[in-house]
This record gives structure tokens, C-alpha cells and sequence, in this order.
């Protein structure tokens, strides 16, 4: 048992018992932002601290197996892609905590505990990076998406959130119990649970591994909502507290591309060859109908929600290049949507707390009420778009060279295309808040969502025109990765 | 007759089936729930008559199904508070009244 090598868990869970006694001691009226705020600058003080753990490049006397870098075996695992998918949530918490904490002030009912069992997500989420074992991944996956059910539902006087978090509860505990079946079966045909051990053994070719694996897949397709998987994405969203949203857009998606990567091509690289034309077909799918589907929707955050799905669809763009580019790309292209995302959410989270539904018409006029969160809404839309000079264009471009590379041209075409319909109806909001009437109040913001949604706006322009330090972190994590 | 893994194995089939069946059919929140967990406690038998009967030296399988033990009850135990929510704010806990949002 190496504890040094996982202290980034311990800091965190520390962190969420801290916000659990922290509630207890501070009196009922007194405001909690404090909590948030302690949360805030020590993640953000750790998430520094994080990049002197890098390893550097693969250095042939330490050998593969160094145990420096191992909890108890394989079972945990920190390398730099895990590292690097760590500080990528960690990011995504921060600016969630950031530009949530008016509305956890105003709109929740328990105001610590949303900020404890927010902690004990980001932990499930860096299990699930860091797993190189099944168990570990089980766990890691279900620590995260139990404590998104309770954050689902945190909206007490909605009707919407607790509908919502139901109907996630139900669609996430069957894929659970699917994944789990799974992994049983590969377990019996293999007789480990380990992904070095699974992917050296030849009996997992059996029929009970093949459906085991089948299994597995089809549960990380539901996280991750993959079409044709996808039916509970668009509810829970719309349905879910507006930063919780955000965090499940970017955090949770993120975590399930890091163990699906990491389960692909560590435990399952022999069935490559019968994987890739599935992926790509669904990777199309996704492109496609989530992009579709999104011009309908007159709710913003239900179009994010099919919009989110699109992007999965991007990513496994990235995943099934399989090479050191393609892993590279997507890990690009997660942390840039994250930037994304938050500028876009943020806004939202400000018009729901004003007018109580976040449609069109709520978006329109927005232009005269706060000008500058029409302008960081409408840059990061694009940035989702991928319009340059955003971060979008870049990790799309990333994406797109990956897949060409490995020859899978009508794929890259696919998304090029799908990339400028997104355009229209990402436009519809910026329509809707520059041309449309509004009530022409000012609307006053405060300190800390301000610093989200500009801090959120200079990386996505920064990365876009200047992504040369970002390409070169993901390229390190990913060339790390393969050897 | 003596009972092998394959008797097992056709147990926990049955009962995931069983179990999905009911997750897809009822209507009630509460009977979704015992669904769900029949389907968990079929990958219980699955992992523990791997366990008994191949020849692997180490306790995984049942390492494992304790977990599952574990994280189904918290599963249900949201699941419960949740239907608890829905019922105070609908007075019903059918699943196809939950349908304030489409599209």
C-alpha cells in the first residue's frame, strides 16, 4: 500500500467531511458561501500542486511496472493520463463551485450538503480515472453516479428535479446492474477482474467473454449517453439544478471517456479490430441526431443537453483513431468543452435564477440586461461549434486530423459537416439575445460568477489561439499512456 | 443430479432476465427498485459460483459481490427517498405520470 501515491483522493475526501462539519457548525441563517469558498482555493491550491506530479517522459530503467506509481498492485493507477483527467475535474468543480454558489445561497434547501457530496463526486470521478482494475472501476463509477442522483434531485421546490433525478436513478441503476453482469462474465471466463490480467488471457475470446464484454460496453454507453442509449440525457438535464447540469455535461462525461479509454485499450485491445466499426458507426449516430434533434428544442439547456450528446459523439471520434493523436485529441477537446460549458452554464444559471425557466423567449433581450454574459454565452456556444479563433476550433481539428490519419475520411466528413448545422442553432441563442426584446433592466453580477464566466472565456479564447502549452500536456499524458 | 456452475449460471440468468422484466413493465417506482436489485443479486450468484467453482486461488468473486451488496443498498436507498419526493410532490408513484418534461 503506496498512501503517497494517492493523496490527491485523500485531500478530496478530506475536503468533503470538511463541508459536512463545517454545516454542522455554522448556523442555520448564517450564508454557506464561506464553505464554497474554502473549497474553492484549496482545490485550486492543489490542482498547482498537481502539476509537479507529472512524470516525464517514459524512462527505460524504471521499467513499466514501477510501483511508484501503483496503490496495493495494479488495482489503482496514477499515471499522467490519470493525473491529467484529474486536474480536468478538478478544473470543472472549481468553476462550478465558482458560479454556483449564489444559486446553492438562493435556490437550495441544504446548502453544505451540496457542496459535501459535490467533493464525494469529484472523488468518484478520480477513482474512475485512476482504476486499472474492474472493481476499482465500479466503484469509482457508482460513488460518482450516486452522488449525481442526490445533486439531481438537490432542487427541493421543483417537481422537475425530483422527475429528473428518478428517472436518472432508474436509466443509471439498470446500466449499473448491465455493466456489473458483465464484468461477472468476463471474470468467469478470464478469472480476474485486473486489466493487465484480462487482456493477457486468451480465454476471454470465449462466448461468456464476448458477451461480458458486449455487457460491459453497453454500460459505459448508458454513462456516457451514447445514442441509441441516450433517452434519459435530455430529462435529467433539463430537469437537474443548473450548475449540477454543468457538471454532469463536462465532469461526469469526462470521467466515463477516461475509464471507457482506459478499459478499451488496456483490458480489451485485442478486439479492436471488432470494436472500431461499431464505435464509428455510433460515434456517426451521435454526431448526427444529436445535432439534429437540438435544432428543435426551444429550452436552452435541453438543447445543451442534445448538444452534449453530439459531442460524445466528437469524442469517440478521438477514441477510435486509437493512436497517441487521437488520445491526445480528446483529452484536448474534454478540457476545452469544459471552458466551454462553464461560460454557458453560468449565464444560464443567472437567467434561471431571474426569470425561472432558461427558453428562448427567458434568453431574449439579453444583450441590454448583461452584456457581457450575452457576449461569454455566445463565445462559448461557438467555441461548442467550433468557430475559430475559439478552443473549439482547435480540438476539433485535433479530432478530425487523428481519425484521417487512420483513414477513416467519411467519419472526419461526418463530423465536419454536423459541426456547421450545430452552428444554426447555436445562433438561434445569440439571435434570441442580441435581437430579441428584453425588459431592459440591468441586471447586477455578482463578484464570483463574473470571475467564472471571463476566467472561462480567456481560456477558451487562449487556448484557441495559443494551444501549444495544452497540446504539449496532452501529448505527454497520452504518449505516457500507450507504452 | 449433482448442481454445477451451469445450473448456477442459468439461475442468475434467469433472475437478471426476471429482474429486467420487471424494471421495463411496472409502473411503481417501489417494484422498479426490487427489479433492480433482483438484477444485482443475479451478478451476485454469477460472481460467486465463478468464484466456487474455477479454479482461481484468490476470494475476488466474493471481494466483489460484497461491494455490489453495498452499493445496490445505497442504490435503493436513494431510490426509496426519491420515491418518497415524488409521492409529496404528485401523490402517486406511477413512472408514467413523471412526465412534466418532453421533447
Amino acid at each position: 500500500m503506496n498512501f503517497a501515491v494517492i493523496n490527491t483522493e485523500i485531500f478530496i475526501l478530506a475536503l468533503g467531511l470538511f463541508a459536512v462539519v463545517m454545516d454542522l457548525i455554522l448556523p442555520r441563517n448564517e450564508s454557506h458561501k464561506s464553505i464554497g469558498a474554502v473549497l474553492i482555493f484549496s482545490l485550486t491550491a492543489w490542482l498547482l500542486y498537481m502539476f509537479t506530479m507529472y512524470t516525464g517522459p517514459f524512462d527505460p530503467t524504471l521499467g513499466f511496472m514501477s510501483p511508484d506509481r501503483y496503490f496495493t498492485k495494479t488495482l489503482y493507477i496514477v499515471d499522467n493520463y490519470a493525473l491529467f483527467f484529474k486536474q480536468l475535474f478538478i478544473v470543472a468543480v472549481i468553476f462550478t463551485m465558482l458560479f454556483a454558489s449564489d444559486y446553492v445561497q438562493s435556490v437550495l434547501r441544504y446548502k453544505g450538503e451540496f457542496y459535501a457530496i459535490l467533493m464525494l463526486a469529484l472523488l468518484g470521478m478520480c477513482v474512475l480515472a485512476s482504476a486499472n482494475d474492474f472493481l476499482t472501476l465500479f466503484i469509482g463509477l457508482e460513488l460518482m453516479t450516486i452522488s449525481f442522483y442526490i445533486l439531481v434531485g438537490a432542487r427541493m421546490s421543483s417537481k422537475d428535479s425530483s422527475e429528473a433525478a428518478v428517472k436518472y436513478l432508474i436509466v443509471g441503476s439498470v446500466s449499473t446492474a448491465v455493466m456489473l453482469y458483465g464484468i461477472s462474465l468476463v471474470y468467469g471466463s478470464v478469472g480476474s477482474i485486473q486489466f493487465f490480467e484480462v487482456c493477457r488471457n486468451p480465454h476471454l475470446f470465449y462466448p461468456t467473454g464476448i458477451v461480458g464484454i458486449t455487457l460491459i460496453m453497453v454500460g459505459f454507453f448508458f454513462k456516457l449517453s451514447i445514442i441509441p442509449f441516450h433517452m434519459w440525457a435530455p430529462d435529467v438535464y433539463q430537469g437537474a439544478p443548473t450548475p449540477v447540469t454543468a457538471l454532469l455535461a463536462m465532469g461526469s462525461k469526462a470521467a466515463g471517456i477516461a475509464a471507457f479509454m482506459r478499459a478499451l485499450y488496456v483490458a480489451f485491445p485485442m478486439l479492436g479490430m471488432y470494436w472500431l466499426p461499431i464505435l464509428s458507426f455510433l460515434a456517426a449516430i451521435c454526431m448526427v441526431f444529436g445535432n439534429i434533434m437540438a435544432i428543435k428544442q426551444r429550452d436552452v439547456k435541453r438543447m445543451l443537453a442534445y448538444s452534449s450528446i453530439a459531442q460524445a459523439g466528437y469524442m469517440m471520434v478521438g477514441i477510435i483513431a486509437a493512436d497517441v493523436a487521437g488520445m491526445k485529441a480528446v483529452m484536448f477537446y474534454a478540457m476545452l468543452y469544459v471552458f466551454a460549458n462553464v461560460g454557458a452554464f453560468a449565464v444560464l444559471s443567472v437567467v434561471e435564477a431571474k426569470k425561472g425557466s432558461t427558453s428562448h423567449d427567458a434568453m431574449s433581450g439579453l444583450s441590454q440586461s448583461a452584456p457581457v454574459l450575452a457576449a461569454v454565452m455566445t463565445i462559448s456556444l461557438l467555441s461548442m461549434a467550433g468557430i475559430p479563433p475559439t478552443a473549439g476550433f482547435a480540438g476539433k481539428l485535433y479530432l478530425f486530423t487523428a481519425v484521417v490519419d487512420q483513414g477513416y475520411l467519411w467519419l472526419a466528413f461526418v463530423g465536419f459537416v454536423m459541426s456547421m448545422i450545430s452552428v444554426y442553432y447555436y445562433l438561434l441563442v445569440a439571435k434570441a439575445m442580441y435581437l430579441g426584446k428584453g425588459d431592459g433592466d440591468k441586471w447586477v453580477i455578482s463578484g464570483a460568477m463574473r470571475a467564472a464566466v471571463v476566467l472561462s472565456v480567456v481560456a477558451t479564447i487562449l487556448f484557441g489561439v495559443w494551444p501549444e502549452k495544452l497540446a504539449e500536456l496532452t501529448n505527454l499524458a497520452a504518449s505516457t499512456f500507450l507504452q | 443430479m449433482s448442481v454445477g456452475l451451469t445450473h448456477y449460471l442459468l439461475l442468475a440468468a434467469v433472475l437478471f432476465a426476471i429482474g429486467l422484466y420487471g424494471v421495463l413493465s411496472r409502473r411503481n417506482i417501489i417494484a422498479i427498485l426490487m427489479g433492480v436489485e433482483l438484477m444485482l443479486n443475479a451478478v451476485n450468484i454469477n460472481f460467486i459460483a465463478f468464484n466456487r467453482f474455477l479454479p482461481v486461488s484468490d476470494l475476488t468473486g466474493q471481494l466483489m459481490s460484497v461491494f455490489a451488496i453495498t452499493v445496490g443498498v445505497a442504490e435503493v436507498a436513494i431510490g426509496i427517498a426519491l420515491a418518497f419526493r415524488i409521492y409529496n410532490d404528485r401523490e402517486t408513484v406511477n413512472v408514467d405520470e413523471l412526465n412534466n418534461m418532453k421533447g
